[in-house]
This record gives structure tokens, sequence and C-alpha cells, in this order.
């Protein structure tokens, strides 16, 4: 297979797109950091970019536009007007979109998730909102791979594997318009991860920690090719950074590994 | 120039961890008959517009960006 293309998109407040590019580039693909400017024309023609361009489109946690107005709300909006028809179609040729932490909220404020009705939905239909506690969450979680095999961007890993992979952040709890929201993406297959205790049991607080309803913590869309999900992988590619590396930890790869290779492998040659 | 003051405000039975903790910490500076405390948003926005279409302006700026519909409502006052 040629070389996988990755967008890494940030704009002003963005913060996590150096590990999220560098964690592409240890499972062999091609990333690149790209301002959304770049995108939208605003930039000298030399540095401008098309998103058709790339095989997947990453988006990076941090405080894109400070969280104003809402988490992800400003991204989302400017990646709408800016480029959302060509995202649109991105998204319908079947090219992986993955969104962590912050970019699970812009993900969820574009419409892209859960988009039952349309790939991208003219208004959100979820929402990520403040964590139960009131607090922002960093922490060592636990998640466990529930996808039933819609979710392309997990094929990596199995199901019902446990993966540490670390949380931090302040707005996490998913939450949709009515009371049988969570059902309806167990249902369709829509949950992929969920947040369990070291057991792979279910857990209250602190395991899951933002009270999301039925302990998601991540999401896929009804085609399977854009993954949401709050915790993040990208900061545990190697052992040195698992929760656990100190007390018995013997692989080499830190647990995101499988969820970033998985990302690449979903790229249809 | 219209002025239109646009209220964000959590809907019901949404969780305000915001208002529940300032609430607490009113009530531990000695404050007494507090019954509730609710954090709301509000944009005060200036339109190049008659009264009646900065509304609606105003209104389509919270369906596009403002609200999400699943957290939080809106209402949009013309001063």
């Amino acid at each position: 297979m040629s070389e996988v293309r990755v967008c890494v998109l940030r704009i002003e407040g963005t913060n996590c797109e150096d590990e999220m590019a560098e964690a592409f580039r240890m499972c062999g693909a091609a990333p690149e950091k790209v301002h959304l400017n770049q995108m939208s024309g605003k930039a000298p023609p030399e540095l401008r970019r098309s998103i058709e361009d790339y095989d997947i489109l990453a988006l990076p946690g941090g405080f894109s536009a400070g969280d104003y107005v809402r988490a992800g709300a400003i991204f989302g909006a400017r990646i709408k007007s800016s480029m959302g028809r060509q995202l649109r179609d991105f998204v319908d040729s079947e090219k992986p979109v993955f969104g962590v932490c912050n970019g699970f909220q812009i993900l969820v404020e574009l419409g892209l998730l859960p988009a039952a009705k349309e790939t991208m939905e003219p208004s959100p239909t979820a929402a990520l909102y403040n964590n139960d506690s009131g607090r922002f969450e960093c922490r060592p979680t636990i998640l466990r791979n529930d996808s039933r095999g819609r979710c392309r961007l997990v094929s990596q890993v199995p199901s019902g594997r446990t993966l540490a992979i670390p949380s931090a952040h302040a707005e996490g709890r998913l939450l949709g318009m009515d009371e049988d929201f969570a059902d309806r993406l167990e249902d369709n297959d829509q949950v992929v991860f969920r947040y369990v205790g070291p057991e792979g049991e279910k857990a209250g607080y602190p395991w899951n920690p933002n009270g999301s309803k039925s302990d998601i913590a991540g999401i896929c869309n009804p085609a399977g090719n854009v993954l949401g999900m709050m915790p993040h992988p990208e900061r545990v590619m190697t052992r040195f950074t698992h929760a656990d590396w100190t007390r018995g930890y013997t692989s080499e790869d830190g647990d995101g590994k499988e969820i970033i290779m998985s990302v690449v492998k979903a790229v249809k040659s | 120039m219209t002025v239109v003051d646009v209220r964000i405000e959590l809907k019901k039975g949404v969780a305000d961890p915001e208002g529940s903790n300032t609430k607490k910490t009113l009530e531990s500076l000695g404050f007494k008959g507090i019954d509730s405390v609710r954090t709301v948003k509000v944009f005060e926005i200036t339109l190049d517009a008659p009264a009646e279409e900065a509304k609606k302006h105003a209104e389509e700026m919270c369906r596009q960006l403002l609200a999400n519909p699943v957290i939080q409502k809106y209402s949009v006052v013309v001063r």
C-alpha cells in the first residue's frame, strides 16, 4: 500500500497535534499538521491544502478557540463554513475521520456524530457536557472495546479487549435528546468504547470520569468510518507512558498503539 | 443599529455543576435562603438591521452556533 496521508487539523488553542502526528508516524503513516486556514484559502498558495489530498482526517485534543461558546463549537462551525461540503464528501467516500477529546467534541458539534439520520446533521444531535464531578478530570481510565464490528477504526483491537488509555477533560459526558439515546446507539452498534474498572467490570466514578450514560467513552457513525473518543490513545504509544509501566507491564508498545494502528488500517487500499 | 440580547440557558433537567458549586460556595460565605443558582450566558449582539429582522438573524445564529439543542434553549430579546 502506498503512503497513508493523515491530515492533523488544528486552529488556535489545539494543543495535542504534535503527539497525534507522532502517533500516526509511529504507525507508519505520513501525518501533516494542517491549520484550518490552509484549507480555506486564507494561506499563501504554497501552503494551501485540500482535504481530498489526504486519506485520514484526525482532529486532535486541546481547547480550540478557547472552548468559547461550547467546547468544540467554534472549530466545528469554522470547519463547516470553510470546508463543510468537502468534509461531507470525505466522510461519504468512507475515509476515516478520528477525533480525540476536543476532537470528539468537535465531531459532535459538527453533526458528524452520532449522525443517525444523515452524514452531517444540520445541528448537533448530541452533546458532550460538563463532567458530573463539575471539574476537569485527568486520570488513568480503562476502555473496553464494545464494538460488534461496525466501527472500521478499531479492527486491530480484539472485541472485549480492555486498554489503559488516559482521560483529561472537563466536558466528556455524552448526552442525547432523550432517555433512549444510549440504547439506540447500542442497538445500532455505534458504541465503540466504554469505561470499565480494572477487571473489565462496570464501575462508576472515577473509572467513568464524567458520568457518561452507559459509561460511553467513544462512538462511531452508522457507516463506521467516523470515530470520536474522549480518552487519549496518542498519549500511550510506548510502554513508558502506560499507567502501569513500572508495575509489571511488559509490552514494548503502549495500549494506544492498537487504536492508532487500526485507524491507519481503516484506509482502503 | 439594533441590539439584541441572546440568552442561552440549560434545559430543564440538565445538571448545572457551575451553578450548584456556586450555590455551595455562597452558602459557605454565610448567605442564607438561596433556593438555587443557575448559570446563564448572554450574548449582546449589535446588528445593522431593523428589529424584526435582527431577531430572526439572532435566532438563526442560535441554531447554527450559539445553542446546542440537546442541552440548551435560547431566547432573543430586542432592546
